[in-house]
């Protein structure tokens, strides 16, 4: 297990190096990030004082280790837009885009877990063919549209939610059911296809032949050994979600992260831009490390590899 | 051998006459059809395939001579008939079946216009990430080792991109126009082919025929050209599909963000993010171009499902 787990580690701490040395060229892909922040009509002298100042005239690997040197001492820079640093303004969005993936999460499983499970109980069922057919239809809607649509009729027509902003829980019940619908295909397979095989092992007979209840098979022992991959995979979809929430909070102002990231992007903001998609891909990296362990840890098997 | 000798004999046994009556199983029933009738049997007998195919060829003909069947110029502004309602609606008519959008623009030939961009988009962004995709799959399931540890890194490191930011990004820097968000797309979703074909490769690396023709010696480039790619092209087909669909989805949230196709190009994305904000008063200028992009991803995905059922329904699950 330790062998395993300074494997990962190190894989994980070599991607994320990589992902930073992406993060910070992909912005100077373009050229000149000076010519570009002074504008059109910048006289020369202008573009020289703006690459003193944000250290542009130095060569491009200088300029990255500058940035991961005072990155790692929680320094991403500051903002072009925004009188702030950039730490502190994501300190002030994350916690919004944290609780939208988590509620997105939470409407996931919520969803995906019972449908899985009752599509197990009943293979070929009409639940089951039900719950297929929502999976196929869900992985056709745009989350974008979806997310409009969402609005369209429980904002503007039935007016029971609100449809922009941050400010209450409600606001965040739309935006969650959207973000979190592109998660349920995946996590109802998985639960579907892991209720099956655990429901034909040999112990489940032996507590159906000992006469335990059917209640309590199914839910102490089936599921309960059939959700661990779930979780797993569900840690992941957060992750996946991190990065989805751009269009979510786009659509519905929200003011975290992802919003920040478009905004950002749309300005040529590229401090917060890198910080952004460092931040989103470090949680990923985190997310599903965090996977991998859990479900090596409960499966020794997989420990191998 | 024959071919046709099983199929002679066949023919003389099953016309026996009575053959049912004495509860005898005809032999037709017990006999195997050649393969191709089989197939063609799946391929008929598989009704959300059929749909589906049947949707795809439609669209793909509106696409193609979408000049011949756009009645108006899908960028020809008209601002004296601006948001004119669909024809279903009191105030509609005719001249415009499916009514202008703000600028005064005929919304079916936009429609019309809009499929080709998709389209396009998700064929030439599939061939771009299939290639990629493909080669550092089948070059890691095959070669194993050094190369198969890079190439999975590659995709690790890939897999943590979050591909809306990136892509955002990208044709942020880049600008936006058709061939960007082509080759964006394209550089960034060759991570399933490579997850599939690594894995299929790698199955097939150890049988027997592969390694026979190690054996007579073969060449690296014959082994994988003749014996390994067409053992993996059923998967890699289904793949094709689900990416099609994928970058299709993909254009039209960038589009929507306004950092994908650019106005005036009709984009079915960019028509629903001009229409949002009409969409209390006229929600046809965003139900008619979301729902297109859900039929046309629909149907992708229905054929990636049908086709694998079909080419292999052994791994249905």
């Amino acid at each position: 297990m330790l062998n395993f787990m300074t494997k990962r580690l190190f894989v994980a701490a070599l991607v994320a190096f990589t992902v930073s040395v992406i993060a910070f060229s992909l912005l100077r892909l373009s050229g000149d990030l000076a010519t570009m922040i002074a504008g059109e009509d910048a006289s020369a002298q202008d573009i020289e004082i703006i690459r003193e100042q944000y250290g542009l005239n130095k060569p491009y690997h200088l300029q990255y280790l500058d940035w991961l040197g005072d990155g790692v001492q929680g320094d991403l820079g500051e903002s072009m837009f925004y009188p702030e640093e950039v730490t502190a303004l994501i300190k002030d969005r994350l916690p919004n885009t944290l609780t939208l993936a988590g509620l997105g999460v939470l409407f996931a499983m919520g969803l995906a877990i019972p449908m899985g499970v009752i599509a197990a109980l009943r293979p070929d069922s009409w639940v089951d063919r039900t719950a297929l057919t929502i999976a196929v239809l869900g992985q056709a809607l745009p989350g974008f549209w979806f997310a409009l649509m969402l609005m369209f009729v429980f904002g503007l027509f039935l007016r029971w939610l609100p449809i922009s902003g941050n400010e209450t829980l409600a606001h965040f019940i739309l935006p969650a059911i959207s973000l979190g619908y592109y998660s349920t295909p995946a996590v109802m397979r998985l639960t579907r296809t892991g209720m099956l095989e655990v429901l034909n092992s040999d112990y489940i007979r032996t507590a159906h032949a000992k006469g335990l209840p059917t209640f309590v098979i199914l839910f102490k022992h089936a599921l309960r050994n059939a959700i661990i991959p779930v979780v797993a995979l569900s840690s992941v979809q957060f992750g996946n979600m991190l990065g989805g929430s751009v269009v979510t909070e786009t659509v519905f102002q929200i003011q975290g992260i992802g919003h920040l990231a478009w905004e950002s992007i749309s300005r040529n903001d590229f401090p917060v831009v890198q910080a952004v998609l460092l931040l989103v891909a470090c949680f990923y990296i985190v997310l599903v490390l965090l996977g991998d362990l859990l479900n090596a840890w409960l499966d020794p098997r997989l420990r191998v590899t | 051998m024959p071919p046709s000798d099983t199929k002679v004999a066949g023919k003389g046994l099953g016309s026996l006459p009575d053959d049912d009556d004495r509860g005898v199983p005809s032999v037709e029933s017990v006999m195997q059809p050649d393969a191709f009738t089989m197939f063609s049997r799946r391929v008929i007998g598989h009704r959300s395939f059929m749909v589906a195919a049947i949707i795809m060829i439609t669209l793909i003909i509106v696409a193609l001579f979408a000049p011949v069947l756009a009645p108006h110029d899908p960028l020809g502004q008209d601002l004296d008939r601006r948001l004119m309602p669909p024809v279903w609606n009191e105030a509609g008519s005719w001249t415009h079946p499916l009514g202008t959008d703000m600028m005064g623009r005929d919304y079916l030939s936009r429609l019309i216009y809009g499929a080709r961009v998709s389209l396009i988009i998700g064929f030439s962004a599939m061939m771009i990430s299939g290639v990629l995709g493909t080669v550092m799959g089948v070059c890691a399931g095959y070669f194993g080792g050094k190369v198969d540890m890079v190439i999975t890194f590659l995709l690790t490191t890939r897999l943590t991109l979050p591909v809306i930011m990136v892509a955002l990004a990208l044709v942020a820097v880049v600008g936006g126009s058709l061939n960007t968000v082509i080759l964006v797309l394209g550089f960034l979703l060759w991570d399933r082919f490579t997850v599939v074909m690594r894995s299929a490769t790698m199955q097939i690396r150890n049988l027997d025929y592969i390694r026979a023709a190690n054996a007579i010696g073969c060449s690296t480039r014959r082994i994988i050209f003749s014996e390994i790619m067409p053992n993996v092209l059923g998967s890699l087909l289904v793949i094709a599909t689900f990416e099609i669909a994928h970058s299709i989805l993909l254009e039209a949230a960038l589009s929507f963000l306004g950092l994908g196709v650019q106005p005036p190009t009709p984009s079915w994305g960019l028509m629903v993010s001009e229409g949002k904000d009409y969409m209390l008063f006229d929600p046809y200028l965003v139900m008619l171009p979301g729902f297109a992009i859900f039929l046309l991803v629909l149907a992708i995905n229905l054929l990636g499902d049908g086709a694998r059922d079909i080419l292999a329904p052994e791994n249905r699950n």
